[in-house]
């Protein structure tokens, strides 16, 4: 155990310092490294893939799982299948994350399936981080491609925040949801790129039950010449209120794609998107000078204000 | 003691926007008037080293400080209150303050500044400093920065512009205040009557040049009753007047 927490993996992504309360389940290096169930959140392992069953009993208030993924081995390909069985009228959160740290000259990856189904009522908060680093004179990369399908039932919401704080050198991060009636979905969605990065996030709602509603709110900033790719698309197929929003800083050589996309199957869908993409103003960098932070340090103020 | 020397401007396209400026200006107010693109505002940009001078030099307590960087102003104790406050996407109120404030500064000194720009700290120490506060709200947080420098130097650019339901005496006793603590110098851009009434001294900028500098007593008659140049000014008064 006490290797979990030789880096600050855990720490990083899922503020762990300790092993937590509750219900949890700890991978490290492609294997199951500590799981543990409690008397409404059952966790088991899968019998015919790598991942895990999370059945969480009918109205189970105010617990949280964990369940982060570390790799600080290098040419470690993982994939895994968590699928979470979420009964109704829960209220419950649930911290993942994934961090590579790699020591060697092979890439390490990380594909992490997600589906939820969330049943009537039930109100879920996840959130996950991502984050690599590697030893300075080594030239393995961190990959990490996760995937979550949410079923949002009738009345459910789900709060989604997800963040790439650094160091992942190739991510495609695709998220798929589909809602019943009086189904929210939000999601809040930080990513940060540096030297030659490469993040694609791709969203797709379906908005298929009256009055479900969907707002995804993604922040980004792209350094040096890495590259992003966002497109986010909502189906309005029943009455129902959508808003995707994609805000990013660009600097230096970087490029930044935004492609926010609605389609509307009901007179009634109510959809709205916004994209915006330009660097950091020159009067936010004067103000700051002007309070006497140099200019790198007005734009780490910037940059961590807006991811934050 | 802030003094310019010669100082002249030319913009991008070689527009002439000032022209061999000479000023010493060590009184508690100093109040920049004039009318409309006469160089106001870029003389505070020089003076605070957003833009750097074509020509002369400017010395701050006798050191020149021509070539120095907006930073390097700033921490020898220049501060500058933009005429449109700038919106940061993620930075609370709090966040400026103790920026503006220094490393040692604390909440309740956050707090502290809010208060006397008449605003509830509670209500504003947490909000994002984007598009949901108004103009107005801004403009005073933006003074409450400036407050919360507390500098031997700051320049107000036109600080009265779009201060809603809060009154002149109010901003007028902020200037009071802030020299009660820094003793230093405060120079306000601005086309009211009321701020050039408080005003040590009046600096009167038309076409690129100081076109009269002296004791309010002296200068004040000559803008209000329009002799001289400065029917705009007055005509600009006489409207605001009106509209107050």
């Amino acid at each position: 155990m006490e290797d979990l927490f030789k880096t600050d993996l855990l720490h990083q992504v899922a503020d762990l310092d300790a092993l937590p309360v509750g219900a949890y389940s700890i991978r490290s290096n492609g294997k199951s490294a500590m799981l543990n169930s409690t008397a409404h959140i059952q966790i088991t392992p899968k019998t015919d893939k790598p991942g895990i069953d999370i059945h969480v009993a009918p109205g189970t208030k105010n617990e949280s799982m964990h369940i982060p993924v570390i790799i600080n081995e290098t040419g470690i390909k993982d994939c895994v299948y968590n699928d979470f069985f979420i009964g109704p009228d829960c209220d419950i959160t649930i911290i993942a994350g994934c961090g590579i740290h790699n020591c060697g000259d092979q890439d390490s990856a990380h594909d992490g399936i997600h589906s939820f189904f969330i049943g009537e009522n039930s109100k879920v908060r996840y959130v996950e981080k991502h984050y690599g680093t590697r030893d300075e004179d080594v030239s393995g990369k961190q990959l990490m491609n996760p995937t979550t399908i949410i079923n949002l039932g009738k009345n459910a919401s789900m709060d989604m925040e997800t963040t790439q704080i650094s160091g992942i050198d190739d991510t495609t991060r695709r998220t798929s949801a589909v809602l019943a009636e009086g189904a929210s979905l939000v999601v809040h969605e930080k990513i940060m790129t540096t030297g030659d990065q490469k993040a694609v996030t791709d969203f797709v709602a379906d908005l298929n039950g009256a009055n479900s509603s969907c707002n995804i709110i993604s922040r980004s900033v792209a350094k040096d010449n890495s590259h992003q790719d966002f497109t986010s698309r909502l189906n309005g197929n029943a009455p129902c209120a959508g808003h995707t929003e994609c805000d990013a800083i660009i600097m230096d050589h970087a490029s930044v794609l935004a492609s926010p996309q609605l389609t509307a199957n009901n007179v009634d869908a109510s959809l709205i998107h916004e994209a915006a993409i330009g660097k950091i103003a020159g009067e936010q960098l004067i103000k700051l000078m002007s309070l006497g932070l140099t200019e790198q340090e007005a734009e780490e103020q910037i940059v961590n204000g807006f991811l934050k | 003691m802030l003094e310019l020397q010669h100082v002249g401007f030319v913009a991008e396209g070689e527009k002439e926007i000032l022209r061999d400026v000479n000023l010493k200006i060590d009184d508690r107010f100093v109040a920049i008037t004039g009318p409309n693109g006469g160089g106001k505002s870029t003389l505070a940009k020089l003076i605070m080293g957003i833009e750097k001078p074509t020509s002369g030099r400017i010395l701050l307590d006798g050191e020149d400080i021509t070539e120095l960087s907006i930073t390097e102003r700033a921490n020898k104790g220049v501060s500058y209150a933009f005429q449109q406050p700038v919106r940061f996407k993620g930075l609370r109120v709090k966040d400026l303050l103790k920026l503006a404030g220094g490393k040692t500064s604390t909440i309740s000194e956050a707090c502290a500044v809010l208060s006397e720009v008449g605003l509830c700290a509670r209500d504003y120490v947490d909000r994002e400093l984007n598009d949901t506060l108004s103009g107005g709200e801004l403009k005073r947080i933006e003074i409450a920065m400036a407050l919360a420098r507390g500098t031997k130097l700051t320049v107000f650019d036109e600080p009265e512009a779009g201060i809603d339901l809060w009154s002149f005496q109010n901003l007028i006793h902020v200037f009071e205040k802030m020299h009660e603590r820094t003793q230093g110098t405060i120079l306000i851009i601005s086309h009211q009557e009321r701020i050039l009434n408080i005003a040590d001294k009046i600096v009167y900028v038309k076409a690129g040049q100081v076109e009269k500098y002296g004791p309010r007593e002296d200068i004040l008659p000559g803008l209000l009753s329009g002799n001289g140049a400065c029917k705009a000014l007055t005509d600009k008064l006489a409207h605001t007047k009106e509209a107050l």
